[in-house]
């Protein structure tokens, strides 16, 4: 008896916990739905034991708990899958936005060095950049100063 | 800022214009971590050596000032990335730059001294043949350099397979050597792998499933001028087995690869 009891609590908690991270938004639904399922299937089962072996039996196992070990160890390999694809997705954006980032700082270096070195004198190829640069002016020589002294 | 200095950033801004920016300049890009033992005697040979090609250093999250080195040397540009990510990472990086500014040309080249940037030019004319990626091979007949045991044997049978894959005799598919035309570019900015051994093996099987022309041109490789070598002979067992694993990967991705012969 104690164990059912033990058993039906430890399914609760992992449910209202489940509950508890989806409401708190620290988990994402789309990592919730199996472990919802999981432990309302849990909670079903540890409620009512003779459904466990009722079913184990009708799919032929010998011992129900060699149905739970199955069933747990085919939802941890979904769950462990879900998470590497994950993870791989993640370090392929992390890795293009390092990229990016590099790229944009050299961008940002490299402004500011024109804006500093050679703002006043140096001619405009483009005539509306020309236009931009004059309304721009003071903007430009202000970012101008800022830039130098950080790079300098 | 070298020289006469090139009014990109304007090009940057103007999206427009970004086409005109360097055609047909060539850019050499220089992945680099950790190299500032090695790298400004890099830069200065490459900067003598072929005055008229511009050079970007990759510094893939140095913690040795590799970076602040190549601003103050000022012959060459620097993309800073935030953290490591590795060879293919960086090429990947200094591809994007090079499309994104117009290059006509990339040639990779290791920062620890050991590509003589008098091959550069060699390479550059092989692409101007009508290559689309070329080698800088060693174990092709010129040079001395040799590598040892079950090392060479693994670099033996990977340069076998992929030269069945690319329907061309690569003798050395491992090297860090090698120019790319603006074809080439253009499909790497896209997919250089990033991951382990990407930038050497799997580059290839991508280059040639993007149908882009592979050949090989032969160089001598010298000795490291600092750092110390990323590969130990104990690693050489693993290092066989995930390149195989690499291969195996790149030529089932995606169900191509089929068409070799």
């Amino acid at each position: 008896m104690t164990t059912t009891i033990i058993g039906v609590l430890a399914a609760f908690a992992v449910l209202v916990l489940t509950v508890e991270l989806l409401r708190r938004r620290a988990l994402r639904e789309k990592y919730a739905v199996i472990w919802l399922v999981v432990s309302l299937v849990a909670v079903v089962f540890t409620v009512f034991p003779g459904l466990l072996l009722r079913v184990s039996q009708r799919l032929g196992f010998q011992i129900p708990a060699n149905f739970v070990f199955a069933i747990a160890a085919l939802v941890l390999l979904v769950v462990g899958m879900q998470l590497s694809l994950e993870v791989g997705r993640l370090e392929d954006r992390s890795q293009r936005l390092a990229e990016e980032v590099g790229l944009l700082r050299h961008d940002i270096e490299q402004l500011r060095r024109e804006l500093a070195g050679s703002a006043p004198t140096e001619p405009v190829e483009l005539s509306h950049a020309a236009a931009r640069d004059d309304r721009d002016d003071r903007a430009a020589d202000d970012d101008g100063d800022a830039g130098g002294s950080a790079s300098g | 800022m070298s020289g006469a200095h090139r009014p990109w950033t304007r090009d940057a801004l103007d999206s427009a214009l970004v086409e005109q920016g360097h055609g047909g300049r060539a850019l050499v890009v220089v992945p680099a971590w950790n190299e500032a033992e090695a790298l400004p005697a890099v830069l200065v040979e490459l900067s003598s050596k072929i005055p008229g090609v511009d050079v970007l250093v990759v510094d893939d999250g140095s913690t040795d000032g590799t970076a602040d080195l190549v601003r103050r040397s000022g012959t060459a540009s620097v993309v800073s990335l935030p953290f490591n990510v590795g060879v293919g990472g960086a090429m990947r990086a200094g591809f994007l730059y090079a499309e994104r500014n117009g290059y006509r040309a990339v040639v990779q080249c290791d920062a620890d001294g050991q590509h003589d940037p008098a091959d550069i030019a060699r390479l550059l004319a092989e692409l101007d043949a009508g290559l689309d990626v070329v080698i800088g091979a060693r174990f092709a007949g010129v040079g001395t350099y040799q590598v040892g045991g079950f090392r060479r044997i693994a670099m033996k049978f990977l340069a076998s397979s992929l030269s069945r894959i690319t329907g061309t005799r690569l003798t050395d598919v491992t090297s860090g050597f090698r120019a790319s035309s603006a074809r080439a570019v253009a499909v790497f900015a896209r997919e250089y792998p990033p991951e382990y051994l990407g930038d050497t093996i799997e580059s290839l099987v991508v280059a040639r499933r993007a149908g882009l022309s592979i050949g090989q041109l032969p160089v001598e490789l010298r000795e490291r001028q600092g750092g110390t070598p990323s590969q130990s002979s104990f690693k050489s067992v693993i290092y066989l087995g995930r390149a195989v694993l690499v291969l195996g990967l790149a030529v089932l991705h995606r169900g191509a690869g089929k068409d070799d012969a």
